[in-house]
């Protein structure tokens, strides 16, 4: 009898599912568009590209590849931190990403009316809701980090970064007080989140910390595996708990944060897709879990993206909306059908 | 006594235990001189909140001594690192794991960790250690089984195996009885006392289980709150340091049987 179970076929089934949907993802648009021009636009020269060829090229393109990168990035967070907390109620913005986020661009789009004309020089373009972003969700985390870094537990950790996060949305509320319409309806729309805004530049910016962030990730698959067993166990295997809890905390914030900045604050796929994962895959072992979640992930939001879009109509729903519509139902049937919720 | 120092697995010296905090220390217990020998099966016994966690703790490198010195294979504690410390010294705790969706292999298997990759990639030798300790422990028929299919006493199984695939001299269990009945406690400590006998390492456990720690031990450690006495059990006994152990208004102790009766 083999020790473990093989799961190469499901992963090679899981790969051609993500090819198939990249692919349904971005014929489907406001314009169908049939493969066979998809597989085109790639030998056409850039000059000559035809409408549909464009749209494909600059536009479905980089929406496909983004969808990917969020999906998995924010499955993957979403596993460190449930891991790394023992909560299976964690999610990649415990540490107080989204709210630093969230206040960084509420400053920019909200704060000229109450503090002054300091940001109306700054044109509220995407890159400066992104740098803006970044930097309110640094600073929160950095915040979090440090007095965390006066806590020997855990717990200590999860409980202020969950503090910092009503701390943020307090000030987001008060800003929001004295905000007008038009900010407001800005703001909540970022707050919808987006795949679509990304040009080929903006994506290459994203694609490279992500990377960063998944080798981060990859590099704690052990620990991971030895926190199962709890922290007392895994410092008498001889892990060095401070160093690896700092890893998973980078790895998480650069997959979470960047992926914040770029699209939005996506909810829900980061909670629940490593719970998806361990129900399909029955298994708690992160050398498995880890290429399974970057799997599973991509393909619940290549589906969400694909439904967001609307097929044949100009309209787009929010993003946001959809992954909780599409992900929630699946989450209670998998533990429904299998009654028992394995963690 | 020179004669005999390789033979010593952990030692300590005049070794005070308790808590710091900024401004005060709490001591539990000081002034333990205590020698643990390869190859013994060595019990901890003493009432509810005299120290015996502490202790362990301490000599686990879990939290620092107050005083004193605690060696292990002639070197102090606190020169080892986590990682080579891993490799003489396994625990078992009380306290749950935080994921039982493992298989008893994978759950043992991770007590190669010390040894694997980057990765954890377990080598021919890994499986063949992993394999030995669920032969060792008869775990084989369930190796396969999640680790939420067992019951308490399989589970404390497994977690012994864990300790011995972990491939230490030295093994600390933190009441491993707790939990189970009558005769699983009996079942779990004559089982250890096999395991040392077949695998020659030492074994310090702590326990309520006087009785059953008086017929099974080889040397036996009595904490009380004036003193700290270690030696074996039928000396202890014919020095009366079971007598005056727990207040005599409820329970004393029997020389005769060697185990405690309820005052009628």
């Amino acid at each position: 009898m083999k020790p473990q179970k093989t799961y190469t076929l499901t992963f090679i089934l899981l790969l051609l599912l993500v090819i198939l949907l990249f692919f349904v993802n971005v014929s489907l648009g406001s314009v169908s568009i049939p493969f066979s021009d998809i597989v085109n636009s790639f030998f056409t020269d850039a000059s000559a590209y035809t409408n549909k060829e464009y749209i494909i090229q600059n536009y479905r393109l980089p929406k496909a590849i983004t969808a990917i990168l969020v999906g998995s990035g924010l499955g993957i967070s979403g596993l460190l931190m449930q891991t790394l907390f023992r909560n299976p109620l964690a999610g990649p913005f415990v540490l107080g990403i989204t709210s630093g986020a969230s206040l960084g661009v509420a400053l920019v789009i909200m704060g000229s009316s109450v503090i002054g004309g300091v940001f109306t020089a700054l044109l509220i373009s995407k890159w400066s809701l992104v740098i803006a972003a970044s930097l309110g969700s640094f600073v929160v985390l950095l915040t979090v980090l440090i007095v965390s870094s006066k806590v020997r537990d855990t717990m200590a950790i999860l409980i202020i970064g969950l503090m910092f996060g009503s701390i943020t949305s307090a000030v987001v509320s008060v800003l929001s007080y004295f905000s007008s319409a038009e900010e407001l309806q800005q703001y909540i729309f970022w707050g919808f989140g987006s795949l679509g805004d990304l040009q080929w530049e903006e994506l290459g910016v994203f694609a490279s910390i992500y990377a960063v962030g998944l080798v981060f990730s990859i590099a704690s698959i052990k620990a991971l595996n030895t926190l199962l067993l709890g922290e007392n166990y895994a410092k008498s295997l001889g892990l060095d708990l401070k160093k690896s809890r700092l890893i998973i905390i980078i790895a998480t914030s650069l997959l979470a944060g960047t992926i914040t900045a770029f699209a939005g604050p996506i909810a829900f796929i980061g909670l629940a897709i490593p719970h998806i994962t361990r129900l399909v895959f029955n298994t708690a072992n992160h050398k498995i879990l880890i290429p399974a979640v970057f799997l599973s992930g991509a393909i619940i939001m290549l589906i969400c993206d694909s439904i967001a879009q609307l097929p044949n109509t100009d309209y787009t729903l929010p993003i946001n909306a959809i992954t909780s519509l599409i992900g929630a139902p699946v989450v209670i049937w998998l533990l429904v059908r299998k009654r028992k919720m394995v963690f | 006594m020179n004669s005999n120092s390789h033979n010593i697995i952990l030692k300590t010296k005049a070794l005070s235990i308790g808590y710091r905090s900024k401004k005060t220390e709490i001591c539990i217990a000081s002034g333990i001189n205590l020698t643990l020998k390869k190859g013994e099966l060595i019990g901890l016994v003493g009432g509810n909140g005299i120290g015996k966690s502490t202790l362990l703790r301490t000599l686990t490198n879990v939290q620092p001594a107050l005083n004193g010195n605690v060696f292990l294979n002639d070197k102090p504690l606190q020169d080892y690192d986590n990682l080579a410390l891993a490799k003489v010294l396994s625990i078992v705790l009380t306290e749950p794991i935080t994921s039982k969706n493992m298989s008893i292999f994978e759950l043992i298997a991770l007590g190669r960790q010390p040894y694997t990759n980057w990765v954890g990639t377990l080598t021919e030798a890994d499986t063949n250690a992993v394999n030995s300790a669920i032969s060792h422990t008869n775990l084989d028929a369930l190796k396969h089984k999640k680790c939420y299919e067992l019951s308490d006493g399989q589970l404390q199984k497994v977690m012994i195996a864990r300790a011995l695939a972990q491939d230490t001299d030295l093994i600390i269990l933190d009441e491993p009885t707790t939990h189970l009945d009558m005769y699983h406690k009996a079942y779990i400590l004559k089982w250890l006392k096999k395991l040392v006998e077949h695998t020659g390492k030492t074994i310090l456990f702590s326990s309520h289980e006087i009785d059953l720690a008086i017929q099974l031990c080889d040397r036996l450690i009595v904490m009380k709150t004036d003193s700290i006495v270690c030696d074996e059990p039928c000396n202890l006994i014919t020095q009366g340091v079971f007598n005056n152990l727990f207040p005599d208004d409820l329970i004393v102790f029997d020389e005769t049987t060697g185990s405690f009766r309820v005052r009628k």
